[in-house]
């Protein structure tokens, strides 16, 4: 059995879409930061696998990008995270419902 | 020994990016050097900063102007007029923000430097996502941006209002950039390059293997770029971010990120996919419809004028929607028209949120603002000329600026979108006349016999009458607005 380019990118799509899933679902704010890595990740192997299939470099290039960008966001997240969890110990997403009109 | 080849630099291009990121480090550096800094640095500095990034768009202007626009930095920056043009704005809002944020940050007694640093590197993220001619250069202006942001909306550290707002806006913020992102993958997966120009060349020249992939690739970049601007069904995190971040801050999302993110989109769709036009208009005018529609409607039921001015900013997206999915020279001409009437009217009705907050910055309810014509009859008349102008009344910029896009429209031949957006625009005026009726025909709160009056200082008393000024100029002299925009149509450079 070969294993070609378009069962990675299906495997993509299916992490990606459990990421999504998951970030709409879980209330606890380190899980669905953990989603957004997923979904961020995702994307990461589709890029490789496109890159392998077209023989262009561009691709694995992309991922260096893609991954400083979601160190980056990670780290502003938690520091939201530690604010919010100073004020309110053991707080989730539901908690966080103080707007609206 | 090998030679590594290195892209030809075109340093003048760069110079508001240089200006705006070493000028937020150096501020950085400085502050964290010196004790006690006086709270005028940090703002004066921002302001020169602003300033000089602002001077410098004039040469660039004129060069792009003379000899054309260009491409450099082998094809991943773009400088034409519509980078200018947007670059010159944001450095507006910046020095706009910055004055409003001193007197705000003082009352409310916060810590001050890092705002300013995160105002200007944030700024410096819009100019890259004006200017990028390649997607992943995009997505890196689009996440410097955006970082910044999400941390000057927690800024409050005592409002856990302002937290609750920067999580729920940098949740959703990851999860559309994360779509943005999937969609960018599908797009160089089907053309082969990130690069917009080389995109653009093979969408024209080839039938592509993988159209199925493409379509799906500029769908998930509609629902990143629609996240991003604010437009129905992608609109829930606007009204509880604009309730929760300091308003200095709502002003520059407003009016700043709102034009960074639809140049960007105006250069990704309109200049790179324009040969695949037909697939995206639709999708685009829906968003367009539902944002006029939801925005006009869903803010009439608001008591919270934060609130108000945030579904009416999705109202505002949707208008620029419009525009853009007219997809030729007039919609975009359009759109960057609509951006600086926008800008101004953003930028002076949140200097008046900031003021109108008072301390603790919660004075942001319908009835704070009763009988306002009669404690403050200048900032009442102000904020009246602004409220016109974001309902479109003649003689005012806002009127300018919708005729603008629904002439492209039409044009298109759109009828069934502009005439929607016109009755939803019409809708969306009774929003304001319920803050006008508000200010001038109800008696204000009386506490403990005394009526209290904001406290209007200065740098917001000259953001609110530059943009009323700008508004009635541009709504009296629509003429030198429509001539800058239409030499500020982008085009595609770079192959």
């Amino acid at each position: 059995m070969v294993v070609t380019t378009s069962w990675y990118l299906a495997l993509a799509a299916v992490l990606f879409s459990l990421g999504s899933v998951g970030l709409l679902t879980r209330r606890n704010p380190l899980v669905m930061f953990m989603c957004v890595e997923l979904m961020l990740n995702a994307v990461n192997l589709t890029f490789v696998s496109l890159g392998a299939d077209l023989g262009d470099l561009g691709g694995q290039l992309s991922v260096f990008f893609v991954l400083v960008v979601a160190a980056a966001e990670v780290v502003v997240g938690l520091a939201v995270i530690v604010a919010i969890m100073r004020r309110r110990p053991g707080a989730t997403a539901d908690d966080l419902s103080v707007l609206g009109g | 020994m090998l030679a590594v080849a290195t892209p030809e630099v075109l340093w003048w291009t760069l110079l508001p990016l240089l200006f705006l990121s070493v000028g937020a480090l150096l501020l950085l550096t400085v502050a964290s050097i010196v004790r006690h800094l006086p709270d005028t640095v940090p703002q004066a500095w921002t302001v020169v900063t602003g300033l000089v990034t602002l001077v410098a768009c004039v040469p660039m202007w004129q060069e792009v102007h003379d000899t054309g626009p260009r491409s450099t930095l082998a094809g991943s920056i773009a400088v034409d007029g519509s980078t200018v043009l947007v670059t010159a704005l944001l450095a507006i809002v910046v020095v706009a923000v910055a004055l409003l944020a001193r007197p705000y940050l003082r009352r409310e007694d916060l810590p001050g430097v890092e705002l300013y640093v995160l105002l200007m590197l944030s700024a410096a993220g819009g100019v890259v996502m004006a200017s990028a001619d390649d997607l992943i250069v995009l997505f890196l202006g689009l996440e410097i941006l955006s970082i910044a942001v999400y941390v000057m909306a927690a800024f409050h550290l005592r409002r856990i209002e302002s937290q609750e707002g920067a999580m729920k806006y940098f949740v959703l913020g990851a999860f559309a950039s994360a779509f943005l992102l999937y969609g960018m993958a599908l797009v160089y997966g089907a053309t082969g390059s990130t690069r917009l120009a080389l995109i653009a060349e093979q969408l024209s020249t080839t039938v592509l293997v993988r159209d199925g992939m493409l379509l799906a690739g500029v769908a998930l970049m509609l629902v990143g770029f629609a996240f991003k601007v604010a437009a129905v069904p992608f609109h829930a995190w606007t009204p509880d971010v604009y309730e929760g971040a300091p308003a200095p801050v709502v002003a520059w999302m407003a009016a700043g990120v709102k034009a960074a993110a639809f140049a960007a989109m105006v250069r990704v769709l309109v200049v790179s996919l324009g040969t695949h036009a037909s697939d995206w208009t639709p999708p685009v005018g829906a968003l367009a419809v539902a944002s006029v529609v939801i925005g006009a409607v869903v803010a009439v039921l608001q008591t919270d004028v934060r609130r108000m001015l945030a579904y009416s900013s999705i109202a505002h997206a949707g208008f620029l929607l419009l525009g853009v999915q007219a997809s030729d020279a007039d919609g975009t001409a359009a759109v960057y028209a609509y951006l600086v009437v926008y800008a101004l009217l953003a930028t002076g009705s949140f200097a008046v949120l900031t003021v109108m907050g008072g301390e603790g910055d919660h004075a942001h309810h319908l009835d704070d603002y009763r009988g306002l014509a009669r404690r403050r009859p200048v900032l009442a008349g102000a904020f009246t000329v602004l409220l016109l102008g974001q309902a479109g009344v003649p003689f005012t910029g806002g009127f300018v600026a919708k005729l603008g896009v629904l002439a492209s429209a039409v044009a298109d031949q759109g009828y069934w979108v502009a005439g929607i957006a016109m009755l939803a625009a019409a809708a969306a005026a009774f929003v304001y006349l319920r803050i006008l009726v508000s200010m001038y025909l109800e008696d204000a709160e009386v506490v403990d016999g005394v009526t209290v009056s904001p406290t209007v200082p200065a740098g917001a008393r000259v953001v609110i009458a530059v943009s009323c000024a700008g508004v009635l100029f541009i709504g009296l002299v629509p003429g030198p607005l429509l001539t800058l925009t239409r030499d500020a149509v982008p085009v595609l450079v770079g192959n």
